[in-house]
């Protein structure tokens, strides 16, 4: 969905201002190091500002990239079109090693790490005996086709710039796609994407991986465009600038990267040739504008600049496609789909759920009712594997379900809705649907970047598209999630789930916040699904929607089953009664 | 061997003092303080050169960043201007500082006392991380951790900067605290060493007192597990976030006070300091005083034996230590809650 001709344009300018007549060779190396740096934020636009992974270790995989490429040149006498696979090798591996250790860190742990192993790496650099310690590797060849050495900063011009655009749109092509919803589900709201079958961690380290590539390609460029690589430029110092240039151009935006390295690589420059000099004004000013910058526009110039383009994104329906495999539903009301019998949960000294059993067969709906903190969601975490049981045993069609992951479960064909809606509130409605659809498409990073992957990710769009339409919200489709209604939200999360074509839909309170009659028009969907094969189970407080619609409901309270019943037993049922309005003196 | 133990543990109580530092402040407002090397240099600085007998120019730039504090301070309660909030504002941002100078100015022209200049010196340094807090955290009070620790990085860059220009690139000596030396067995102790232990163990004696058992200590607790909780009951969490940057500014200038004699410190070395004990905060999970100690004395004691067996490779060993210590912390609190920002 990304437009094409404005990257087209931006293409054409780039390959056209080294024939600028008169333009000075200086404003060529200017543009060389702005591209040098784009290649590196970029990759940190993808890992911290829509992956939300701060790193501040970007400069050490650039160091990887160099002197890879700086020590198999000069020793042992490569092509440097040879070392650029060697270099981009060592850099992805070393992310491999690396993310395997650091990804897993929670929350501001990352960042600290990432300081940790970069000024870990830059000392390695600068200790190295081969790697020419702190005077680093000197006299690497320039790249060069045939006879032609890219001596010149207007020669490299074109590999770098070039090298830019391929990595953006790559980079923009992975987000626009399956894996790129992951990735972007991982910042905000990847609970949601768990249950959906998205392997996060995977994802985690996918990304780290792709701005480790991305780093080293760009030092890889760097050590044949200097020549000579030291450690200095691969410390904190620069980890740290790239992360100032991923915030300042904007870190959720691809060409933010671009827009940021221009601002800052020029800003220096100017700064440099101020009377103070020797740098020191530089860094204050880099601080500062830091702080401001945080201060002012946490979101960076891109969005802000964006703001004044003047053309609509499209908004294209998705095209047809072929739909999707569905699952084979039950034709009938009989037998036991889902079977919870002496579930039991304790957070420590608290037991949130007692030794809870009941069943819900195929075509029912059942409802899970009590008061606050009766267990129902902790019920809820339990099946869907969220949260694993301390006892009891959980199963599905039959086979124990207990203590296997989100991913796996829902890949037996159990999906939800959560009762604090879990939407990733900067993607559209329809893309926010397609999570639901994740494990039903098999498209990878590779062949997204490549664009391979269109006939999957049509299909789908489609499905996605298509539930959304039988939500009744074809309208919102190309919305914000985080834009809508919060009754819409949780109208969303159904499509979601639907779209992974589940047999069994379990509802956390999915009427809270909808007006009468979108209520009506809920349960006339929920029984639809069930007349199509689909049991439901569903926690709700509005009694007067589960006493129309359920089944059967389950009472719970404080942990504990105490009722269970059609909905005109519950209704007088002395304990539930008891339960919800205390006993009558 | 015992000589590397001893440095070990020497150095390891400094950045105990130091990892505390960051505990503390982290706790109270969820900033991790890049900048505590800094507060290290400056203190190193300020200490060193009043014993030679010249003003220390943090006196000036404590005043600078105080005039700075003040225009923050009247931009932000413009609405609410009263003459009470404003010579509260001008007493703390402007006339403090300026009495501090001229503190600083007599202490570098009469004083030759050790005490007298060690207190001068945190008079300077303390303020300097009030007004930091307030120049730069409290409008983002509310932002994420991780965008609070982005600007702690700005922070630190622009104090580095200001230390090159203030200071000059050149290190910096001071004598040592006091001239007693004597000998167990083997071990030659020096009365500077005996000041880092002593020092060390009362602050964290003093701070673990103060945040179990004291009201205040438990309302600047309360703040950080929750700001909006602990205003509603009362807690003043603005003054909360003031008071800790004030006790960690004031304990990194202690830390580079009892370095300083010790090793010479030029502008840039608080920060590789201040990171020796931020490995030990961290793996103290930035919360725990007691495990924050024995965290950074085993630091100090690697980067001593490794100084000793592979000196080239002292600082990747210390820096890659920390990783796993990290991974091994964010495994054991699993990850429960997301983003919200």
């Amino acid at each position: 969905m990304t437009q094409h001709w404005p990257i087209a344009l931006f293409a054409a300018v780039v390959a056209v201002i080294p024939f600028v007549p008169e333009i000075p060779p200086f404003w060529l190396v200017l543009l060389d190091n702005i591209g040098l740096a784009a290649l590196v934020s970029m990759g940190l636009v993808l890992l911290t500002g829509v992956g939300g992974l701060t790193s501040f270790g970007q400069a050490a995989f650039c160091g990887f990239g160099a002197y890879t490429t700086a020590v198999l040149t000069t020793h042992f006498g490569l092509s440097p079109w040879l070392t650029l696979p060697a270099s981009l090798l060592v850099s992805g591996l070393l992310a491999v090693i690396l993310g395997l250790v650091t990804v897993r860190l929670s929350g501001h742990y990352l960042p600290l790490g990432t300081i940790a192993w970069g000024l870990s790496l830059y000392y390695l650099f600068s200790k190295l005996e081969f790697l020419g310690r702190n005077d680093g590797i000197t006299g690497i060849p320039p790249l060069s086709v045939g006879s032609w050495s890219m001596i010149g900063a207007g020669s490299i011009y074109y590999v770098i710039w070039g090298g830019v655009l391929i990595s953006a749109i790559l980079t923009l092509n992975l987000l626009d796609s399956r894996t790129g919803r992951a990735i972007r589900a991982l910042r905000r709201g990847h609970l949601a994407a768990e249950s959906f079958g998205v392997q996060t961690a995977r994802a985690k380290l996918l990304v780290f991986i792709h701005a480790a590539v991305l780093a080293g390609f760009s030092g890889w460029l760097y050590a044949h465009f200097i020549r000579a690589v030291n450690p200095t430029p691969f410390g904190a110092q620069a980890g740290i600038e790239y992360l100032f240039i991923a915030v300042v151009g904007g870190a959720g935006h691809v060409w933010g990267a671009v827009l940021g390295s221009g601002i800052v690589v020029v800003f220096k420059e100017v700064l440099k040739s101020a009377p103070y000099g020797e740098g020191q004004l530089e860094v204050i000013v880099f601080g500062v504008l830091l702080v401001l910058l945080l201060q002012i526009a946490p979101e960076g110039m891109w969005p802000r600049l964006s703001a004044f383009w003047p053309f609509a994104r499209p908004q294209a329906k998705p095209r047809k496609a072929s739909a999707l495999p569905a699952r084979a539903k039950a034709d009938s009301g009989e037998g036991k789909l889902l079977e919870v019998e002496g579930a039991q949960k304790r957070f420590g000294g608290v037991i949130a759920v007692n030794d809870v059993s009941f069943a819900v067969a195929s075509r029912e709906i059942v409802a899970l009712i009590g008061p606050n903190g009766a267990g129902k969601s902790t019920t809820f975490n339990l099946i869907t594997g969220v949260l694993e049981a301390t006892a009891g045993r959980i199963s599905l069609f039959g086979n124990p379900i207990a203590g296997l992951s989100p991913q796996e479960i829902v890949r037996r064909g159990v999906a939800r809705t959560f009762q604090h809606v879990k939407l990733v509130p900067d993607m559209t409605v329809l893309e926010n649907v397609a999570i639901g659809a994740h494990l039903r498409g098999r498209s990878g990073a590779v062949s997204s970047m490549l664009r391979l992957d269109r006939e999957d990710e049509a299909r789908l769009l489609a499905e996605a598209a298509r539930q959304i339409e039988r939500v009744g919200l074809g309208a919102q489709m190309h919305q914000l999630a985080g834009s809508l209604a919060l009754g819409q939200q949780r109208i969303v999360e159904i499509a979601r789930a639907l779209c992974a074509d589940p047999v069994l839909l379990l509802l956390d309170e999915p009427a809270a916040g909808l007006r009468h009659n979108e209520k009506q028009a809920l349960a006339t969907l929920i029984r639809q699904l069930r007349d199509e094969g689909m049991s439901i189970l569903l926690v709700e407080h509005d009694m007067g929607f589960v006493m129309n619609l359920a089944e059967r409901i389950v009472v719970l309270d404080f942990g504990t089953k105490i009722a269970e019943g059609v909905p005109s037993e519950i209704k007088t049922n002395a304990d539930v009664i008891e339960a919800y309005l205390g006993v009558a003196a | 061997m015992l000589f590397l133990a001893q440095d070990g543990i020497t150095n390891g109580a400094i950045y105990a003092l130091l990892g505390f530092g960051l505990v503390l402040v982290f706790a109270v407002t969820r900033v991790i303080l890049i900048p505590q090397g800094e507060f290290i240099t400056f203190g190193a600085f300020t200490y060193a050169a009043l014993s030679s007998g010249t003003l220390p120019r943090t006196a000036q730039l404590a005043c600078a960043l105080g005039v700075i504090a003040f225009c923050v301070e009247l931009v932000s309660i413009r609405h609410q201007l009263s003459i009470r909030r404003l010579v509260r504002a001008a007493l703390l941002f402007v006339i403090m500082p300026a009495v501090i100078w001229l503190v600083a100015m007599i202490a570098a022209k009469y004083s030759r006392s050790v005490p007298a200049n060690l207190a001068v010196s945190l008079l300077i340094v303390a303020p300097i991380g009030l007004y930091i807090y307030r120049i730069v955290y409290q409008p983002m009070a509310h932002a994420s951790v991780l965008v609070l620790l982005i600007a702690s990085v700005g922070v630190h860059l622009a104090l580095q900067g200001m230390g090159l220009v203030f200071f000059g690139a050149e290190g910096m000596r001071a004598p040592p605290i006091t001239e007693v030396a004597f000998s167990i067995g083997p071990l030659r102790v020096t009365g500077q060493a005996l000041a880092v232990y002593v020092i060390a163990a009362l602050l964290i004696v003093g701070l673990w007192l103060f945040f179990g058992y004291t009201l205040y200590g438990k309302a600047l607790r309360a703040t950080a597990v929750n700001r909006v909780g602990a205003r509603l009951v009362g807690v003043r969490t603005v003054l909360s976030g003031q008071m800790a940057f004030v006790l960690a500014a004031a304990i990194g200038a202690i830390s580079g006070i009892l370095i300083v004699p010790m090793t010479t410190i030029y502008y840039d070395s608080g920060f590789l300091v201040g990171l020796k004990g931020f490995i030990a905060a961290i793996v103290g999970g930035l919360g725990s005083y007691p495990l924050t100690a024995m965290a950074a004395v085993a630091v100090g004691l690697v980067e001593a034996f490794s100084s000793f067996y592979a000196s080239n490779f002292k600082e990747v060993i210390v820096f890659t230590l920390i990783v796993p210590v990290l991974l091994l912390r964010s495994l054991a609190v699993p990850e429960v809650e997301e983003e919200k920002d």
